[in-house]
């Protein structure tokens, strides 16, 4: 859950959703926090996103309980309490489960998104969605302005399952790199873990004995399935039943079929001939597949063993799965079958022990391995790499493995849980747009080969964090109605500044140009630094250095005008 | 510099008069890129006319060299049905973009029109089947709202249109140029689509659709009761339906509208689909369940509204049956096909009625009798006396004048350009658009050019430091007064920064030339160079109110940078000398400062 008294919510303006799975805490945010801001995800996203919530609710609700205990959150009889119960954190902050009413309402504030749409927020920043390759409609985000990139990678997968494939191309030149959502197990093969699970299944079913596997209902389940669709007949096993309990199991069997879109290359181009992209749909329609709400009702009269159930919650905590875990724990006969990675299963067992039932640990974990994480950095190469700390040594249990971390040069910046972290670069520029007008009044100068310049002077206008600079308006026509003015009427604008001047003055020229402008009576003396030009006869002083010039004069205007624009002549404006 | 880009349209190939939805096919030249949208077909020819004029496009060379790509709003085959002609025989090889669902579809209904063409009606110098699945193959599938970069300049994004499954309007970008092409599209949701949407893109160009361009039709409402107190009567007093339609769009609409009333009113006179692509079609409807209306979105994992249960496959042996029934037959205009098999056989019967939901291109059977003819003409000079009923009900999606409106409201166009539509309506809207909405509007003709200049901004990259001082001092409160932001423009190759000029100067190396300006001005004072000091202060103070004036421990008075010292020339002791000292950047004020001075300072004020 997040650990919202670090931020203030509401003044957050926009929150990404990579995937489904990221966005079980949504209510809580959209909710009960003053949070008003937008959320973006896909199509997919939200609707599977909103069976798991329903699925959990309903799970929750199932068992209402009359009283909560909260007494033990006191932190003095908390440490005193065995464990688990000793080490969990933050108690104080454990919410109750949300409602589905919550979950209606937090879900209507989601924008939808598309893949590759260049969402424009504030007029300051883009924000881009990009397949991820995880799961049905799962993202990976760019955040750019014109100048900046930042790539937000989580929870993503090379491997050729149902979902679209990775868009790597896209996450090339990001300044900064956000890394996350990598494998939880970094050592199993996912290919190897589908093949295990299979022949494990079939051993259990021949031998007569019940295969239970808590699991979603969405995502792994689909290839499992898929899988179980090829391997059953062939391992003449087309007569166990298949069971899907979930109260969303019917809409996520459904829902899995109208994303043609959102699929792989293979599931979309079935939709054009046209058949369901999975094949699913036929384990149903041969009632090889049954999917039920619960285990009350149609189930109870249907049940047929020895069998494979599929059914939440994969944490052996609440859902029909507890109660296979009693019915069938007993005997050795049958195999329990983990295939989610979000849990130890060590640790969901443990209730459950002594059991008798075989337990077989499949994690099918299709993120990102290092392997891959180190491949896809050679192929993107960003600037920086930012990640979470754990995945910059070694897992604690195997810290000799030096190929389980991120390797990438330079070396990846690591943040912490409740870490403020400064990205590494620096903001220089940004867009504005030229008003035609105004670039045609422009009158660039090549100052160097290849270089051009022009001094600009405009009327800059923002709006919406779009900058435009306007030629400057024309000096207004003094009013001829107005008998009298003040002289402050006439003082000028000291905030309309003159360009800056670059350039030296040669002297010889500069008195040849002084003569030809009917200047006589000049004289030339040379000081530690330059030269002074004296005007005798107009009692006017020139002193010409390096990088400056000085014109001392009597407060004669047309005289001093003139003299200056001699010296501008010799003079770059910038 | 120049800031002058232009944009360039060319209208390529539009039917002909009358309410004639003819073949669209329309070339947009936008900032040196060429993009061909749709590539239709004209569904009353039978000859050349059929296609548009590819000839148009390009008097030599190849259409792959000139055009960048083509997009294809829907697949109506007066949007589409041209495609292998142009892609195949005349020879394009770039790439083609439309929808998922559009990709889907439009083969088969291409396939479908083949058949007619050539099995039917023999002709040849047809595109073969092969062709189309070659022409298939350089079509590249493109998601709503997705920006889909064709190259690093041209960008299209797609915008759902409803009308049929599939179409989209279509955004075509370059730089900080655009045209958006509506294809055809509704503004209402109906009974199986959405409502069209588009974000204001404020495009140089909206081009649209004006097929309904005068009408503001009735509600929906009102058309379908009307559509089912016809069908209904006509079942109850024992007669036959005949509806033509395409596979695709409205025949679903109807179906769902049919299936609820059967089942509401409990009827159990049969309702036929004509078969081939029916089932095909509705599960094409089932598997892109995203595309439809949000009522059947929501609905459909426990009822998917597309799997019917009084509508049946049709046999053409039924035809023949006695009794009432409904039919939906293919094609919709009765020009070939089983419908045209049934309207004969039906049409001698004035119990019997024909509904036609949609338009009828000119030539086609639909098209005569929707006109009043009531002798037909047949093949081999047979003659068929039409004796039943013959109702026509609009329920194309097509947006009406309101709806058009709406949708140039909400895209916020510089101008508007009108397309698909009868030339007097047309003018109608085009009236209406510019005295309501105040954008300018076109109507070209057919093979028309219509050239819009753009102007454009050029956009440069501005130094954070610069704007952000810039932005601070706009927030000042006495920035009142239009203030300059002055900077340099540094150009490199194709690279443009505004930056201020001290960075230009840094950035070239180059050292700061300062320029300075001393004015002796005399004044007749007789009193001490430190009192004339104090004079000249509380002058200027008095004066120059917006400014920072200081008298300063030394003597001197500052106005902002600008520094004045009162000296006494040692000759004459009435005579003081003011020395004004500014450089070049604050000159208007130094010259300002020396003018006023020279006037001399007011008697003294005690």
């Amino acid at each position: 859950m997040c650990k919202t008294e670090l931020i203030d919510l509401s003044t957050v303006d926009v929150i990404l959703i990579s995937n489904y799975h990221c966005m079980m805490a949504l209510p809580y945010i959209t909710e009960h926090t003053g949070f008003t801001g937008t959320v973006y995800a896909t199509e997919p996203t939200v609707q599977i996103g909103r069976l798991l919530m329903e699925e959990l609710v309903n799970f929750i609700e199932r068992v209402p309980k009359a009283q909560s205990a909260s007494l033990w959150k006191n932190k003095d009889i908390q440490r005193l309490l065995p464990s688990p119960l000793k080490d969990a954190v933050e108690v104080s902050t454990w919410r109750r489960c949300y409602t589905m009413q919550e979950v209606n309402s937090a879900l209507s504030k989601i924008q939808l998104v598309g893949y590759s749409q260049k969402i424009e927020l504030f007029g300051a920043v883009q924000v881009t969605p990009l397949s991820s390759g995880y799961a049905l409609g799962s993202s990976n985000w760019i955040i750019q302005s014109h100048y900046e990139k930042v790539s937000y990678v989580s929870g993503s997968s090379l491997l050729t399952t149902h979902p679209q494939p990775m868009d790597q191309a896209s996450l090339k030149n990001s300044d900064v790199l956000v890394l996350t959502g990598l494998t939880q197990i970094p050592t199993a093969n996912p290919d190897g873990m589908v093949g295990e699970f299979c022949s494990n299944l079939a051993l259990t079913v021949r031998n007569g004995g019940n295969v239970l596997v808590p699991c979603y209902p969405s995502g792994v389940i689909y290839d499992l399935l898929e899988c179980l669709y090829q391997y059953i007949d062939s391992a003449g096993l087309s007569s166990v039943p298949l069971y899907f309990i979930s109260p969303v199991a019917n809409s996520s069997l459904e829902f899995s079929q109208i994303f043609a879109e959102w699929l792989c290359h293979n599931k979309q181009s079935k939709v054009y001939l046209p058949e369901p992209p999975f094949p699913h749909a036929e384990l149903i329609q041969t009632n090889k597949l049954k999917h039920y709400p619960s285990i009350h009702g149609d189930f109870s009269n249907d049940f047929r063993q020895p069998c494979v159930v599929f059914t939440g919650h994969p944490s052996l905590r609440f859902g029909d799965v507890v109660h296979f875990m009693e019915l069938w724990g007993k005997s050795s006969l049958n195999t329990v079958i983990f295939t989610e990675p979000d849990f130890s299963y060590l640790e969901a067992l443990a209730p459950y022990q002594p059991l008798a039932m075989k337990c077989i640990y499949c994690p099918i974990d299709t993120r990102l391995n290092f392997i891959q994480v180190s491949k896809l950095l050679k192929e993107v190469q960003p600037l920086h790499v930012v990640c979470p700390e754990q995945y910059t040594q070694p897992p604690p249990a195997q810290s000799h493995r030096m190929d389980l971390m991120i390797d990438c040069q330079p070396p990846a910046m690591s943040y912490r849980r409740a870490e403020v972290l400064a990205l590494p670069f620096k903001r220089r520029y940004e867009k504005i747009e030229i008003m035609p007008e105004l670039a045609d009044s422009l009158v660039p100068m090549e100052i160097k080969p290849g270089i051009s310049l022009a001094t600009v002077s405009a009327v800059l206008h923002t709006k919406d964090n779009k900058h435009l600079l306007q030629p400057p308006p024309r000096p207004a026509q003094p009013t001829s109605g107005k008998k009298r003015k003040r002289v402050s009427d006439d003082v000028p604008d000291c905030k309309v500044l003159k360009p800056l001047l670059s350039g030296s003055i040669p002297v010889e020229q500069f008195v040849q140009t002084l003569e030809k402008h009917g200047f006589s009576d000049i004289k030339v003396e040379d000081t530690a630094k330059g030269h002074i030009v004296l005007l005798q006869e107009a009692e006017t002083l020139i002193q010409i250095e390096e990088d400056s010039t000085h014109i001392i004069c009597d407060n004669d205007e047309m005289l001093r005008v003139r003299l200056r624009d001699l010296v501008l002549k010799f003079l770059q404006k910038f | 510099m120049c800031g002058t880009g232009f944009g360039h349209f060319r209208w390529l190939a539009e039917g002909g008069a009358g309410q004639d939805v003819g073949r669209s096919c329309i070339l947009v030249s936008i900032a040196g890129k060429n993009v061909m949208l749709d590539c239709g077909m004209h569904m009353g020819f039978n000859d050349d006319r059929r296609f548009p004029d590819f000839s148009y496009i390009t008097q030599n060379g190849r259409l792959t060299d000139f055009l960048d790509c083509v997009i294809i709003s829907h697949f109506h085959l007066d949007h589409c049905g041209a495609l292998p002609y142009f892609s195949e025989m005349v020879g394009y090889d770039g790439p083609i973009y439309m929808t998922h669902p559009t990709q889907a579809i439009c083969p088969i209904l291409l396939e479908d029109y083949r058949k007619i063409a050539v099995d039917k009606k023999g002709e040849a110098n047809f595109f073969t089947s092969q062709m189309i699945k070659d022409c298939m193959k350089k079509v590249v599938a493109v998601h709503l709202h997705q920006t889909v970069q064709v190259d690093d300049e041209l960008e299209i994004k797609a915008y759902y249109a409803g009308h049929v499954l599939g179409a989209a309007m279509f955004q075509i970008k370059v730089g900080s140029e655009s045209v958006v092409y509506t294809g055809d599209y509704n503004m209402t949701p109906d009974r199986h689509l959405g409502a069209a949407w588009i974000d204001k893109c404020r495009p140089n160009l909206l081009i649209t659709e004006s097929t309904y361009a005068t009408t503001i039709r009735d509600s929906k409402r009102c058309r379908e009761r009307d559509f089912l107190k016809k069908v209904h009567e006509t079942v109850e007093r024992g007669g036959k339906v005949l509806i033509p339609v395409f596979a695709l769009g409205r025949a679903q609409e109807l179906c769902i509208l049919l299936e609820t009333f059967w089942e509401r009113m409990n009827l159990k006179v049969p309702i036929y689909f004509s078969t081939g692509l029916t089932e095909k079609a509705n599960h094409y409807y089932k598997l892109f369940i995203p595309w439809t209306n949000q009522k059947i979105r929501k609905t459909f994992v426990q009822r998917n509204m597309f799997e019917f249960k009084h509508i049946k496959a049709f046999d053409r042996a039924f035809a023949d049956n006695p009794g009432p029934m409904v039919v939906f037959a293919t094609p919709g205009m009765l020009h070939a096909g089983q419908s045209l098999q049934i309207f004969r056989k039906w049409a001698g019967n004035e119990k019997n009625m024909v509904i036609m939901p949609g338009y009828c291109v000119q030539g086609t059977v639909g098209h005569k009798i929707l006109s009043g003819q009531r002798k037909l003409e047949m093949e081999g000079r047979q003659v068929l006396e039409v004796k039943m009923q013959v109702e026509y009900m609009s329920f194309s999606a097509h947006a009406d004048a309101k709806g058009i409106m709406q949708l140039v409201g909400q895209a916020e166009p510089e101008s508007v350009l009108l397309v698909h539509g009868e030339a007097k309506k047309m003018e109608f809207l085009k009236q209406k658009i510019e005295q309501e909405l105040r954008v300018s509007c076109y109507m070209p003709a057919n093979g028309e050019t219509v050239t819009l200049p753009t102007s454009l901004s050029i956009p440069v990259g501005i130094s954070l430091g610069l704007l952000k001082q810039e932005m601070a001092q706009g927030l000042l409160p006495e920035a009142k007064k239009p203030r300059l932001l002055h900077g340099t423009l540094i150009m490199k190759d194709s690279n443009f920064r505004l930056v201020s000029s001290e960075q230009a100067l840094k950035e070239l190396g180059l050292a700061e030339h300062q320029l300075r300006f001393t004015c002796r001005v005399h004044l007749h004072d007789t009193r001490k160079e430190q009192e004339t000091a104090l004079r000249v202060y509380s002058h200027l103070k008095s004066i120059l109110k917006d400014h920072c004036v200081q008298h300063l421990p030394d003597g001197s008075v500052t106005v902002e940078s600008i520094l004045i010292q009162a000296a006494a020339p040692s000759e004459d002791p009435g005579t003081k000398v003011l020395l004004v000292s500014w450089t070049y950047q604050d000159e208007e004020l130094g010259s300002f400062l020396t003018s006023l001075l020279k006037k001399g300072l007011p008697q003294a004020l005690s």
